[in-house]
């Protein structure tokens, strides 16, 4: 396990001069994943065949000079995005045995680089929910400490990140999924500007507001591994046309003149204190880099997470239909004609957060309701749109906390979905308006015992990464 | 019976001829084993998405233009939301709220009654699959799952069968004419539901109606709308209240059937599709389409008659075969002989699959004596076997003509001195003679001879002997 707590810039390095092969580390990263996962959980499924196969591929890619920034390296997929013959659970009983006969975009980019995946993560099922405890399938636990959640949906990823058992994961952001998790993990996450990342293969919650992204032990590494992922996919008709994908560019460049703008919603009341702290000490550092910080304000924020709710239960509530136990994926037994069939196969299938969501969502779908629900949260979601854009008249950026509150404890919020709702308020927003976000550590909360991870979010206009990069780099090597 | 009318409002399904499927690259036609024209994505497979195939844009656009509908400039495609096993995702994208067409309509003449029938909208959707029932289960075969439809709503303007009959008949006419359909009722690529409510003659209202449903013959139609009128009629005379349904209809029995009643319709929960972006059709997008607009057949076949000059019959089969009149037409306007042109292409069974370029080259080329009227029927064998440009097909099998009177003069002499006999005859009278003498000319040129000119050159010849 001596190559499992390096990043990727150093296992590249070391691919290329033929310090290690490809093999080696995923020897190494398999035999991290044996001894440390039975803690944490953050795997539904180890790939090992898989993974050789493609380290195979990656040493030959090293010897033929056609390796690149990834070409080797071991990372870990959620579960809801498509790998061909390779379990893709979305962690639940609905989908426990289905095996995609085919790739999404996001698993073909990273065979084509030479990434090697080590096994799928766990994570909410059907990424719905905020602390990865509504997987149907296991636990997962925060690296930082056994007793908290690893935070959500892609809990697993994080976990697998922070826990030294893959050098990056993939994972996917609805209303915070990358972010959250990250903060809560100690990680570097980002939810890329919608459109940017093809969301072909992924296994859709809420189709207007799902986003892949990279979860990474560093900043450097996550503009590396986004690069590797983001491009134009003819098959994704959400997919942007033509945008840069050099998001490294401005890494390591000085940050004089930059306009960040801190909105007060965010720090105001429900935000636990010490994450307060840590979110305005890094503004503090952020200014010594050389930015211009300036309280702000953005009050459509409040229309947020009702007009999220709304929308992403509505596009579930379609997007989830298709699991009927027809044609794959669970199906009940001991039924009399079709109806029982749907509705035993899907009370069955479904856990409750899935099924409420379900039931939200179609009712905000029906007849005579449509006006007064779907349609309204659009036009919140236009309102904050335009929010979002005055603002970025005036700043280059917004600062904020990702969470309201460090992690919690296993089993503390899951019997109330409303407070669990509360905690994406900061992180809700950003996918409501199609943004870019990152999420970076900036120090730990001392909790029951714990000394519990946290990190600020940098907000930017679409197509931004390369600007939220350079000062989230900016941020992190004046904390080395 | 008299103091009632109808009043009826069709809805047509009409598959689109596209080549691929309507958001994945799967062929659209008919047949197959089941499930072997699908993919992940037209049987909806976790993670797939669709992307909208811009020829059933341009097809149903073209449709709407054909039956003179306006044409949307933004358009945006709609889940309905409902279980079925032969619907993969569990719903159907179509279009609620913002079609692509609307506001067009029909002309229709019965007994020599002129009536136009408003067209309320014209949309485009997906198909389902179908249900295959076995004996040991069922099993649903996705191959139709994903082909394009156009669904074409009428005004409730027709008031009879013979209108409903005439109102379809002209329709399908007209969007084979156009060219994006079959509109094969037998085969399943058109399909039409009916819905009628009966009034008082003289009353203008609505009153509750009733939809029959997969009706797939032009009789059944005719025959279901008798039916479902008198049943309304009865029921009305009895005193009875009519209930918002759908019926089927029962052509054994010459009646209709109950199949469900609107308490317990579908709620379709419509939403724009998240998948999918806004269907834009600038103005350059519409001129476009409507250069690809054809003449009504009707006008098209008066011009063939009137100034094109073709034998009724001639002008007839061209029209009959939308394809082919399309081919003649884009022809037609590149040559000076349309006549030509149409027996060229009536000579040969599978003329619409040939560009009208090439029609027109080779009526252009016979015109201009520059290859003989033979010369065609081998030229189009090797266009359609090597796809090459006629102009080097006539070099490679040396179809030009001879006009070179030395070399005429040459095979001349070269046949009269080989066939004594021939020339006996001729000199003893038998004009016919000339014509072996000229084939023997044809056979030694490999029919590339200028006829004119090698009989004048052998008729000289045989006088001078």
């Amino acid at each position: 396990m001596e190559y499992a707590k390096m990043n990727i810039a150093e296992l590249s390095a070391l691919l290329r001069n033929r310090e290690v092969s490809a093999k080696e580390l995923a020897a190494d990263a398999l035999q991290a994943i044996a001894e440390t996962d039975g803690n944490i959980g953050a795997y539904l499924t180890v790939a090992e065949e898989e993974a050789y196969r493609q380290a195979a591929a990656a040493d030959e890619m090293l010897a033929n000079g056609t390796a690149g920034a990834l070409t080797g390296i071991p990372f870990a997929m959620k579960d809801n995005i498509c790998t061909k013959g390779v379990r893709t659970t979305c962690a639940s009983k609905m989908l426990e045995n289905w095996y995609p006969v085919y790739d999404a975009c996001v698993t073909e980019r990273l065979k084509a680089a030479g990434a090697v995946m080590l096994g799928k993560t766990n994570m909410d099922e059907f990424a719905m929910g905020s602390s990865t405890e509504n997987s149907a399938l296991q636990i997962t636990h925060n690296p930082a400490s056994a007793a908290h959640v690893p935070g959500g949906s892609s809990g697993g990823s994080a976990a697998a990140v922070a826990a030294d058992e893959c050098a990056f994961a993939i994972g996917s952001d609805t209303g915070g999924s990358i972010r959250q998790p990250a903060s809560f993990c100690g990680v570097v996450g980002m939810k890329p500007t919608y459109g940017t990342v093809s969301r072909y293969g992924l296994v859709a919650y809420a189709s207007s507001f799902d986003q892949i992204g990279p979860l990474t032990k560093n900043v450097a590494d996550n503009a590396a591994v986004l690069e590797a992922i983001s491009c134009h996919d003819r098959r994704d008709s959400t997919s942007l046309p033509q945008f840069d994908t050099a998001y490294s560019s401005l890494i390591g460049k000085d940050l004089n003149g930059m306009r960040i703008g801190l909105p007060k919603e965010y720090f105001g009341e429900g935000i636990h204190p010490t994450v307060a702290k840590l979110v305005r000490d890094a503004a503090q550092q952020l200014e010594k880099a050389g930015a211009v910080l300036e309280e702000c304000t953005l009050p459509a924020v409040s229309y947020a997470l009702p007009a999220y709710y709304v929308l992403c239960c509505a596009e579930a509530s379609s997007n989830l239909a298709r699991f009927d136990g027809i044609r794959y994926g669970y199906r009940a037994q001991g039924v009399e004609d079709l109806d029982q069939l749907y509705r035993k196969t899907r009370t069955e299938g479904f856990g409750r957060e899935v099924r409420r969501r379900i039931l939200l969502g179609n009712y905000v779908l029906s007849a005579g309701y449509y006006d007064a629900y779907y349609k309204k949260a659009q036009q919140a979601r236009t309102l904050l749109i335009r929010a979002f854009a005055d603002l970025f008249g005036k700043y280059d950026m917004l600062l904020t906390p990702v969470a309201p509150t460090p992690a919690y404890k296993i089993g503390e919020k899951s019997s109330d979905p409303m407070q669990m709702a509360l905690g994406d308020i900061c992180t809700v927003p950003v996918n409501l308006g199609g943004l870019p976000a990152i999420s970076v550590p900036c120090g730990t909360a001392e909790e029951d015992g714990a000394n519990l991870p946290v990190g600020f979010q940098l907000i930017g206009p679409a197509f931004s990464e390369a600007k939220l990069y350079q000062a989230a780099y900016a941020y992190e090597s004046a904390n080395k | 019976m008299a103091k009632y009318e109808s009043v009826i409002g069709l809805e047509v399904h009409i598959e689109l001829r596209t080549k691929t499927k309507i958001f994945c690259d799967c062929p659209a036609d008919h047949g197959g084993d089941p499930n072997t024209r699908c993919c992940p994505v037209c049987m909806g497979m976790p993670g797939t998405l669709p992307v909208l195939n811009k020829q059933v844009v341009d097809f149903a656009a073209r449709a709407g233009m054909m039956l003179n509908c306006e044409i949307a400039h933004f358009s945006k495609m709609d889940r309905k939301n409902y279980f079925y096993p032969d619907l993969p995702k569990a719903y159907q994208i179509s279009q609620l709220d913002h079609p692509l067409c609307e506001h067009g309509y029909i002309d229709i003449n019965v007994n020599g009654e002129e009536k136009r029938i408003g067209i309320t909208r014209i949309h485009i959707e997906e198909d389902a699959g179908k249900l295959v029932h076995m004996e040991n289960g069922s099993g649903a075969d996705c191959n139709r799952c994903g082909v394009p439809l156009i669904e074409i709503v009428s005004e409730p303007d027709i008031r009879t069968a013979a209108q409903a009959k005439a109102y379809l008949e002209r329709l399908r006419e007209l969007v084979r004419w156009v060219g994006v359909s079959d509109c094969q009722m037998e085969a399943g690529s058109m399909r039409c539901d009916v819905n009628l409510s009966i009034r008082p003659v003289g009353d203008s209202n609505l009153y509750t109606r009733s939809e029959i449903k997969n009706l797939n013959s032009l009789k059944h139609i005719c025959a279901a709308i008798d039916a479902e009128k008198a049943r309304q009629i009865d029921e009305t005379e009895a005193g009875r209240e009519l209930v918002q349904e759908t019926r089927r209809y029962d052509p054994e029995k010459d009646r209709t059937y109950t199949m469900r009643v609107k308490e317990n319709a579908n709620d379709y929960r419509y939403f724009p599709d998240p998948d999918l972006v806004p269907i834009i059709l600038t103005d350059e997008d519409h001129a476009r389409l409507r250069a690809m607009i054809p003449d009504l057949p009707e006008e098209r076949l008066e011009k063939y008659i009137n100034e094109y000059k073709l034998p009724e019959s001639t002008a007839k089969t061209l029209c009959d075969e939308p394809k082919l009149a399309n081919v003649y037409q884009a022809a037609a306007e590149q040559v000076q002989q349309p006549k030509l042109l149409a027996n060229l292409m009536l000579a040969d069974a599978a003329a619409a699959e040939i560009p009208a370029g090439v029609w027109a080259e080779l009526t252009n080329l016979c015109a201009a004596n520059k290859i003989n009227r033979s010369a065609p029927a081998k030229l189009l064998e090797a266009y359609r076997e090597s796809g090459k440009e006629i102009a080097v097909l006539v070099t490679e099998l040396g179809l030009e003509q001879v006009q070179d009177t030395g070399m005429l003069n040459t095979i001349a002499d070269e046949v009269l001195a080989a066939n004594p006999k021939a020339v006996a005859d001729y000199k003893a009278g038998k004009e016919a003679a000339i014509k072996a003498l000229m084939g023997q000319v044809m056979k030694r040129t490999k029919g590339t001879a200028n006829p004119q000119e090698a009989t004048a050159v052998l008729k000289e010849k045989l006088a001078k002997l």
